[in-house]
């Protein structure tokens, strides 16, 4: 092993402390872990922070204020191996749904004084303002690929993210689909593996959190929703959810609210 | 009678074919940048006195945690005392085999797949054209022919690689050129020093006359120069059946269970890697397949 | 001393519905794990079988390209539904087995067998698509040149009880691909259900001996015939039909038709079809490591042709395109599964065209491609 444990340091920008907070609901794992890396900044989980540099910036959230702007530059600058944690740092998350509409009518819905509010009117992925060196999606993130990845960099290997659709994830543990068997739209099938299947698995179909799977037909599967919808605009809400602001995604989504409006 | 049947209803898998031998490293010899030769010994004195294999065949290499990857035996069917694999360092395994240090352990299945045609070989002309770390898995045969020289007519190299500097084995050319193997080295492109041939593979076969009727040619490289070197086969009327490619697919498992390495009928870890080239003919212009 | 059993081998029996439970019995004393088709949450599954009352009485399927129902039509049949997306392959080539674990110890690797505790199965109600489903993947795992220990393991333990089918679905074409309905042979029991009785068809000198002791009778020729006319009616039900005349050499004779391109806008290369296929029997190896990397673990999982990692190799996907990779399955499944085995790797169950969620319906895909090829 290294002579000198690397350091990790997790950062918080515009999320909902989930993710961060599976990093810590890793209870048999929490131990092994902090005996292998020094975590050095954590404020969810202590507030002894020691400066920079890391050697693993752990980022969760997404890019919604000028000062974020700023300040994912200084943990770029701090970090060796920046990692954006979960699908706000991916896409943008579940707050990029202002990227598809008039964020100042959902301000003013939302806050009595919105004039107060200082944000951007988009919400971007982490990869938009640095350069990232691993992705891992999910909504939050399955913290066996979060303990995959940090296994992984710790031990000069490639991690093991699928990057199938969550059809397989289903198939493997018995889970009958849904969208065949009952007729619930599901985003399993262009959507990436790596969580167990965890809403087709109780019965729900899959909302996309993993965003999109690689060499799926997103297009297709557009065409299939449109076909099961139980109530209009059931299949934009699915394409503009916590994953709308992935390329892939965004691009069906417009492909066919743009048709519809002609 | 029935209760017999049931009886072992707990078994413990001692398969071979799904679980490594373990291997020391005996040595290691940088060939290029980014290739090394490991030299292995077996740990086991059974498997090592029992283990050989024939020019072309390959070891699956597995470190443990990182995976295996397929790797070809580019040392001397007739000496199997220690087994050496050249290796680029291009993926996650052959990555984690580059940190390796001599002393180290590790996994073996194997040796798998078809091997080079020795026996058709015999009495005929055998042209090994080869691209890149496409030598290592014909370097066996370079051997097995010094070793049986008197057996083949004339033997031709047509070896190429990215610069001078990406050249394996080039200690070894005088060697081979005196057991009157005719070597032609070619680089795609030359630094201040290269005093040879600048080009592809392929060009190589413009360097000297063949006798096609009475000629073999053996190939191993990336698939673009494959395609060449056969045409340039055919083109001098060699007969397909006196081609042989040696393939490269996702190999896993090693003897044609896990699907992957699929071409057409053909599973490349259990029927290949080594085809005629006219088994491959239906197949080998087929696009993405 | 027990009594003579006087049915042989070949010969049917009689066995009333109500004692059916006596065979299930009998089965679970002499260590079997008893599966078979059972519905939880409104979904048909293959899950353990403790009484009959588990089986999927009054039920039948609907199955169209992309669309499975479940019906509830209270008749008093036991093994009238068409199986869903499960099948067998499920027990005899799980999804996940762990090959073995490691353990670092002064830089050697000691190797973990997890010990193997597969039961011994008995599977209820194994149709001819299935059966001959098991008998394909038998091929591919129990071989001269290798044998796939788990596999062997499972299938030389399996009690199998066969079902004649005398309900096809919409999507079936057992008849077709010369699988079903009836099954002849394969099977330790073959069973045919009527209307107050199960007849059994001895298939194996295990089967003759698991029956021994139970109240079964000579069956007659009045129920004999009963069953033969509705299996003469099953052929009839079956909602497709592939020609089969010109297979494999349709697909490899035409791997550059313009007919694979079609498929891209509608295949969503999700992997549903080769997971629901009783044959495909793609794998993959999975490794994992402990944080400090002195215990490993190496697990096989199911894959799949359509995987985008399944045909990667150093310089990229050999199949990067969806169509490439339908081209790949069908013509693996009805073309060079013939060269490698003997035998085509479809058997008519239809889970392909039922379980793909955008209904590509493989008949119309050959068909398709034959109407093309011939102009």
């Amino acid at each position: 092993m290294n002579p000198r444990k690397p350091s990790i340091a997790v950062y918080k920008f515009s999320s909902c402390d989930g993710c961060q907070l599976s990093l810590l609901n890793m209870e048999d794992e929490l131990l092994d872990l902090a005996e292998a890396v020094d975590i050095a900044y954590f404020l969810e989980a202590t507030r002894a922070a020691r400066p920079g540099p890391y050697d693993i910036a752990i980022v969760e959230g997404s890019i919604t204020t000028e000062h974020e702007v700023e300040r994912i530059k200084e943990v770029r600058r701090d970090a060796k191996i920046l990692i954006a944690l979960g699908t706000c740092a991916t896409s943008g998350g579940v707050q990029a749904l202002r990227n598809f509409a008039d964020h100042k009518v959902y301000a003013s819905k939302v806050y009595e004084h919105p004039e107060f509010l200082h944000y951007l009117p988009t919400s971007t992925p982490i990869a938009e303002h640095v350069a990232v060196d691993l992705e891992l999606w999910g909504c939050p993130v399955n913290k066996r690929q979060v303990l995959e990845i940090i296994t992984a960099l710790l031990n000069n290997r490639r991690p093991n993210l699928p990057q199938y659709s969550v059809c397989l994830e289903c198939k493997r543990s018995g889970t009958v689909c849904v969208l065949v068997d009952k007729g619930i739209p599901c985003m399993g099938p262009a959507t990436q593996a790596g969580c167990g299947a965890i809403c087709p698995s109780n019965g729900r179909g899959c909302y996309g959190c993993f965003g999109p799977a690689k060499s799926t037909n997103v297009d297709s599967l557009v065409h299939i929703l449109r076909n099961a919808e139980r109530m209009p605009g059931e299949t934009e809400r699915l394409f503009r959810g916590i994953s709308g602001n992935a390329p892939a995604f965004q691009m069906a989504a417009e492909s066919f609210i743009s048709k519809e409006k002609k | 009678m029935i209760e017999q049947t049931l009886k072992h209803s707990t078994t413990s898998h001692t398969s071979g074919l799904l679980e490594p031998v373990w291997a020391e490293i005996v040595s290691i010899t940088p060939e290029a940048e980014g290739i090394s030769t490991f030299w292995i010994r077996f740990t086991d004195p059974a498997v090592a006195a029992t283990y050989s294999f024939q020019p072309g065949q390959f070891n699956m290499v597995y470190i443990p945690g990182y995976g295996e990857a397929a790797i070809s035996i580019s040392s001397s069917s007739e000496d199997s005392a220690l087994i050496g694999h050249t290796i680029r360092f291009v993926g996650n395994v052959t990555r984690a085999i580059s940190r390796l240090k001599v002393g180290d352990v590790i996994g073996i299945r194997g040796p798998f797949g078809s091997a080079w045609p020795i026996r058709e070989m015999e009495g005929h002309d055998v042209i090994i054209a080869c691209g890149g770390v496409g030598l290592p898995p014909l370097r066996p045969v370079i051997y097995y022919i010094m070793n049986h020289r008197e057996k083949f007519g004339k033997v031709y190299l047509l070896y190429g690689a990215r610069t001078p500097s990406d050249l394996i084995f080039p200690k070894e050319y005088a060697s081979w050129e005196e057991a009157n193997i005719q070597v032609h080295v070619t680089v795609d492109r030359a630094d201040e020093d290269w005093q040879g041939q600048v080009g592809v593979v392929p060009m190589l076969f413009y360097r000297f006359r063949m006798d096609a009727p009475n000629s073999l040619v053996l190939t191993c490289g990336p698939e673009i120069m494959i395609r060449f070197v056969v045409y340039e086969g055919l083109a001098r009327r060699v007969q397909p059946e006196n081609i042989y490619v040696s393939l490269e697919r996702n190999m896993k498992c090693g003897q044609g269970s896990c699907g992957h390495c699929q071409l057409g009928p053909y599973f490349i870890c259990k029927d290949g890697p080594v085809f005629r080239f006219d088994a491959l003919q239906p197949y080998f212009n087929v696009e993405e397949f | 001393m027990q009594n003579e059993f006087i049915f042989g081998v070949n010969s049917t029996v009689a066995l009333q519905k109500k004692d059916f439970d006596l065979l299930l019995k009998k089965l679970q004393e002499l260590g079997y794990e008893v599966v078979g088709p059972r519905v939880d949450e409104q979904t048909l599954r293959y899950g353990q079988i403790n009484t009959m009352n588990d089986l999927p009485k009054g039920y039948i399927s609907k199955q169209e390209a992309g669309r499975f129902q479940l019906i509830h039509t209270g008749h008093s049949r036991y093994f009238d539904v068409i199986p869903g997306a499960q099948s067998w392959k499920q027990f005899l080539f799980p999804s996940r087995v762990e090959l073995f674990e490691l353990n670092k110890n002064a830089g050697r690797w000691d190797i973990n067998r997890t010990e193997s505790h597969s039961p011994a199965y008995a599977f209820i109600g194994v149709r001819g698509c299935e059966l001959a489903a098991i008998q394909i993947q038998d091929k591919a795992f129990i071989r001269e040149d290798f044998t796939d220990p788990f596999y062997q393991e499972r299938r030389e333990r399996a009690f199998l009880i066969a079902v004649n089918c005398s309900n096809p679905a919409g999507t079936c074409f057992c008849a077709s691909m010369g699988t079903g309905p009836r099954v002849e042979s394969g099977a330790d029991l073959i069973l045919t259900e009527l209307d107050n009785v199960f007849l059994l068809k001895i298939g194996s000198e295990l089967g003759r001996n698991v029956l021994n002791g139970l109240p079964v009778e000579s069956a007659s020729a009045f129920l004999l015939q009963a069953a033969e006319r509705e299996l003469e009616q099953a052929s009839k039900k079956m909602g497709r039909t592939l020609d089969t005349e010109d297979l494999p050499e349709l697909l490899l004779e035409n791997l550059d038709a313009a007919h694979w391109q079609k498929i891209n806008s509608r295949c969503l290369s999700c992997a549903n079809c080769t997971q629901v296929c009783p044959t495909c029997f793609c794998w993959d190896t999975v490794d994992t490591m402990s944080l400090n990397g002195t215990e490993t673990k190496r697990e096989r999982v199911w894959d799949s042709c359509f995987n985008p990692g399944y045909s990667y190799q150093a310089g990229g996907n050999t199949r990067p395109t969806i169509h490439s990779r339908y081209r790949q399955w069908l013509s693996h499944k009805f073309g060079t599964w013939k060269v490698q085995y003997g035998t085509l790797g479809c058997t008519g169950c239809g889970r392909c065209i039922t379980w793909c969620p955008a209904g590509i319906d493989i008949t119309e895909e050959i068909a398709a491609l034959r109407k093309e090829v011939k102009k």
